[in-house]
């Protein structure tokens, strides 16, 4: 075991840091986007995670899902004369998109049980906090005044294959988001596999020791680690 | 002896001449089912039907608690409702539900997207609970027989069921057959077989035998009344 309070025992020198600076919400989409498979049936939760479709290869094949009920879901429509908006067609944000070639529309009971049932790949969401067993936070602040809302997280966090966080590393005032027990109400247990974030690349999950450092970006694992404590 | 069937028309929905007619039964404390993903789907012209109707004491089942002042939001703004059942009621434009949600005076159940369309689907297809994962362990969970299933906590999850529900499709027949547009269905499938009474306001209603087969999502079997509103 691991004297970390969050890392599991590792030779930090073995761990590449791969850029120079932290990376920009853009780049952190862009390193989830490389680790999907091609063919993958992806959900890209709302927020941050809705970036990783702009870095997507677009001959990978990989299929976009919306738990509004819709397979092969295009990118966002501009309202320009070859992609209409049209108010019918939107993603899981309200924000209206577009469909590929191969799309296919389904009602939220058959969404849900393509979700929980195993059929997607990936599932990208955010989060407020992950604990090194892989637990996950994202759908309330637990703030007494605050208007509580989970929408599909908490189907999302049990149903997908893989399910991965994109988030900063560290919380506004400075305290790290990975965490060694989530204090915000959780949104599922031990269903989160990787963390992407600004700082390094971490898998968690409950048959970890601790979470494992995968890369790091503008900072050496040894001084992440020390900041990590 | 075998009784002959009746020889009358097949069940046909009725085709209602406009929104108040089709609304004029909804009692106070009904369960109402509202369609729609925000503003997508929504049955908007049913929702300002059921303001103008007067029901009171409801309790709204719905994806989200209303946007801006109107449909949903303008139900609750008017005091009718007396709970929130959805899954998503905090949005940018949420602020009547957030004022009276924050002053006590609605009351919310909230429950998880899926979990709130699979309630649903129980009620119609007839199964008296079903055990499921999402939510084991969270907050939401609380109060919940859970049980281990392939060595998985699952949630055990009642039906719901609605007294009406108020859903809006593309299009319809005579008889009730739907079909839906694009991500507009969402959860008009799902409502229309979940409720005593289901409403469906319609863009268009073409005759018996216009809508292929194949294509009919929604069955008439589930449709009680169709209002035409382009």
């Amino acid at each position: 075991m691991s004297d970390h309070p969050l890392l599991a025992a590792a030779d930090l020198d073995a761990v590449p840091c791969t850029a120079p600076e932290p990376l920009t919400p853009a780049a952190i989409a862009a390193r989830v986007a490389r680790d999907i498979e091609p063919g993958s049936f992806v959900n890209l939760g709302i927020g941050q995670p809705t970036l990783v479709a702009d870095h997507l290869p677009p001959d990978a094949g990989i299929v976009l899902h919306t738990e509004n009920g819709m397979l092969h879901m295009g990118p966002a429509a501009t309202g320009g004369p070859e992609d209409p908006i049209d108010p019918d067609l939107t993603n899981a944000g309200k924000q209206p998109v577009t469909e590929r070639p191969g799309a296919s529309y389904f009602h939220q009971a058959d969404s849900f049980a393509m979700m929980r049932g195993g059929h997607l790949d990936v599932c990208v969401l955010g989060a407020f906090q992950v604990s090194v067993a892989g637990d996950l936070a994202n759908w309330h602040t637990g703030a007494p005044d605050a208007v509580p809302g989970v929408g599909g997280a908490m189907d999302l966090a049990v149903g997908a294959r893989r399910l991965v966080v994109m988030m900063t590393l560290f919380a506004k005032d400075g305290s790290p988001k990975l965490v060694p027990s989530c204090t915000y109400p959780l949104t599922g247990v031990g269903c989160v596999q990787r963390v992407y974030t600004d700082a390094a690349i971490l898998d968690v999950g409950p048959h970890l020791p601790g979470a494992v450092l995968v890369e790091t970006f503008g900072i050496t694992a040894a001084e992440l680690a020390a900041r990590l404590r | 002896m075998i009784r002959r069937r009746r020889s009358v028309a097949p069940m046909t929905a009725r085709v209602c001449d406009d929104v108040d007619a089709a609304l004029a039964d909804v009692p106070d404390g009904a369960t109402v089912l509202i369609g729609g993903f925000g503003k997508v789907g929504m049955p908007v012209a049913l929702v300002d039907g059921l303001i103008r109707q007067g029901a009171s004491d409801l309790v709204i089942v719905s994806n989200n608690a209303g946007n801006g002042d109107t449909g949903i939001a303008a139900l609750l703004a008017a005091g009718r409702v007396r709970k929130v059942v959805c899954s998503y009621p905090r949005q940018t434009d949420s602020w009547v539900f957030d004022r009276l949600y924050r002053a006590g005076e609605v009351e919310l159940e909230l429950v998880p997207q899926g979990t709130l369309a699979e309630r649903m689907r129980a009620a119609g297809a007839g199964i008296g609970a079903f055990y499921c994962p999402t939510g084991a362990g969270t907050p939401l969970a609380e109060g919940k027989e859970v049980r281990d299933f392939d060595g998985r906590p699952h949630v055990l999850e009642l039906p719901l069921r609605g007294d009406v529900a108020l859903i809006r499709a593309h299009r319809a027949d005579r008889l009730g057959n739907l079909v839906y547009r694009k991500t507009a269905r969402n959860f008009g499938p799902v409502m229309a077989t979940a409720a005593r009474t289901v409403v469906v306001e319609v863009g268009d209603v073409v005759e018996i035998g216009a809508l292929d087969p194949e294509t009919v999502v929604t069955p008439g079997i589930y449709v009680d009344r169709i209002v035409r509103v382009p």
